[in-house]
């Protein structure tokens, strides 16, 4: 008995690993970046765009307009995609293409995103360039490059969705005379929704996290984009560029810069978790 | 206008399968590319030899040995707590407010962006607790990033062993802790094996966490003291810096190759259970 007490303790103390890294994490970002955030004020922080940390300027605004502007254009090339693939695998494939093609698309998720970003610097950066001009390296190129990567978070959990939704909704349409599409449109992709959403935000969470190969296709310029041609800066990339050589309240910045790409995601995660649990 | 819905039926389901097929075409080109630029760089002495000249030249062996030695160990940090958790939740405690606690810190963690990962890896174990740009520390900061992969594929796999098993064993008078060694864990295994490939899959192709907690000294790491330049780091710094596009395509060639090996292994044992228990 005392025995199974003290395994029962043990295996606790293993479950708390999860929640202690979390909690380890969030700690030491802000004991790192927070004093950088009070000492240069919230205000400057936020909402300058003028960075030149050696300087003592440090205001990530330009960042945050440019991760937002490349996660949205990540969504308007991932989502139809995602959720065409989803619609297609749940509702319209034979069952046997199904099960070739669903793990096939989940291959994508395996490929390292340095090699998203290589590819990009390859084929896509030099097509923007030679046919839409600018420098190539651009929103654009993020934009596209990220929609892709997005493309396994909104494919699965979608298709989780779609599939959840009981036949008898599918039977009940569908003997009331309505098409395969009438069905799909006003009784499983409603019934969905929640899982839907839920999926729409795990993909931004998951493009604004992205590091690797935004810094190798969006050209890292720091400036507010006008043109969907210029190329950006975003957060994550911002912290990677700068942190091998960063050091002082130069390094702080970096980590205030954390703090608020980490803010957005828990913001982003929490919203998809409350949203999943209403179903 | 209304369209005839039959009409529309059939303009909707081109513009879906149009836009599969472009997917599915994406996910071709990106491995015919790094296949047909990439493999014909991968001989036996790309494999076994020192890089020289930064990288210019020679191999990649030493990037193999650092991707082996800081996945390997990540792994092995990672599974007991990993598979523990899942035990905990699953076996030994009711549904309530600590799992909850638990599975939503789980959760979240697996939302944490690398770059936030490589940035607490970097300040506590680099420079906090003094173990340097090393295999440690990157093993470390890899083992917190496959955790939550590992909890949610154990807790699955243990979840799915039938009731039946525990209940004839604690009829037989077999403690909890015996029936959880010798019958439960014992038919999860492949399903927690599932979830460790899919962390090796996860681990070999992670940059962000290691270039700030391994750093990218090219030569064999020894100890776990060592820097370590993985694969993934390797291509990114030649890639990036146009060292040299032949390895850099070669090195990704062995990266994408070996990432499709382990996901397709793991994702064919994952169908073989399912069938196993429906």
């Amino acid at each position: 008995m005392h025995r199974e007490k003290f395994i029962e303790r043990v295996l606790l103390l293993l479950a708390l690993s999860s929640v202690g890294s979390l909690a380890l994490i969030t700690i030491f970002i802000f004991l790192e970046g927070f004093p950088l955030i009070l000492s240069a004020g919230l205000k400057n922080f936020i909402l300058s765009s003028h960075w030149a940390p050696t300087k003592g300027h440090f205001g990530i605004l330009a960042m945050i307009i440019s991760s937002v502007f490349v996660t949205l254009g990540a969504m308007v090339i991932g989502v139809p995609l995602g959720l065409s693939c989803a619609i297609v695998l749940a509702e319209f494939s034979p069952p046997r293409l199904k099960m070739v093609l669903k793990p096939t698309l989940e291959l994508l998720a395996g490929i390292p995103s340095v090699v998203y970003g290589f590819l990009g610097v390859i084929w896509l950066v030099p097509l923007i360039r030679n046919y839409l001009g600018g420098p190539g390296l651009s929103l654009l190129a993020a934009s596209i490059i990220l929609g892709i990567m997005i493309l396994p978070t909104v494919i699965s959990i979608s298709i989780d969705a779609l599939t959840a939704v009981p036949d008898l909704y599918r039977d009940g349409s569908l003997a009331l005379g309505a098409t395969r599409w009438q069905t799909v449109r006003r009784v499983v992709l409603p019934a969905a929704s929640s899982g839907i959403i839920t999926a729409i935000i795990l993909g931004m969470g998951r493009a604004i996290g992205e590091t690797m190969a935004v810094i190798m296709v969006a050209g890292n310029a720091l400036q507010i984009p006008t043109s969907i041609l210029d190329p950006v800066r975003t957060l994550t990339s911002n912290i990677a560029l700068e942190l091998s050589y960063a050091a002082g309240r130069h390094r702080e910045a970096l980590f205030a810069t954390g703090i608020v790409l980490f803010i957005i995601i828990m913001i982003l995660n929490l919203s998809a978790t409350l949203i999943a649990r209403r179903r | 206008m209304r369209l005839d819905p039959h009409l529309s039926q059939r303009l909707v389901k081109t513009l879906l399968w149009t836009l599969t097929g472009v997917t599915l075409l994406i996910l071709i080109f990106i491995i015919v590319d790094i296949a047909v630029k990439g493999l014909p760089q991968v001989t036996w002495a790309f494999l076994s030899q020192d890089s020289t000249d930064m990288g210019r030249a020679g191999g990649i062996f030493p990037t193999i040995v650092a991707t082996a030695y800081i996945t390997l160990l990540a792994i092995l940090l990672a599974s007991p707590l990993g598979v523990g958790t899942a035990i905990y939740l699953t076996e030994y405690t009711r549904e309530g407010w600590a799992t909850r606690i638990i599975r939503f810190g789980s959760e979240c963690l697996a939302g944490v962006p690398s770059i936030i990962l490589g940035l607490f890896g970097f300040v506590l174990f680099v420079l906090k607790l003094g173990l340097g740009w090393s295999v440690l520390s990157g093993a470390l900061t890899l083992a917190i990033m496959v955790l939550p992969i590992i909890i949610r594929t154990s807790e699955e796999a243990i979840k799915a062993v039938p009731q039946d098993y525990r209940t004839a064993c604690y009829s037989l008078g077999m403690s909890q802790w015996q029936t959880v060694t010798r019958i439960v864990l014992p038919s999860a295994l492949p399903g927690i094996t599932t979830g460790i490939m899919l962390s090796i899959g996860r681990s070999l192709g992670e940059t962000a966490v290691l270039l700030f907690t391994a750093g990218a000294a090219l030569r064999t790491p020894v100890s776990v003291f060592d820097s370590g330049r993985t694969m993934a780091v390797h291509f990114y710094i030649l890639a990036r810096e146009g060292i040299s596009m032949p390895n850099a395509y070669g090195t990704a060639a062995v990266l994408v190759i070996s990432i499709l090996l382990i996901n397709i292994a793991a994702y064919t044992l994952m169908q073989r259970l399912m069938k196993r228990y429906g």
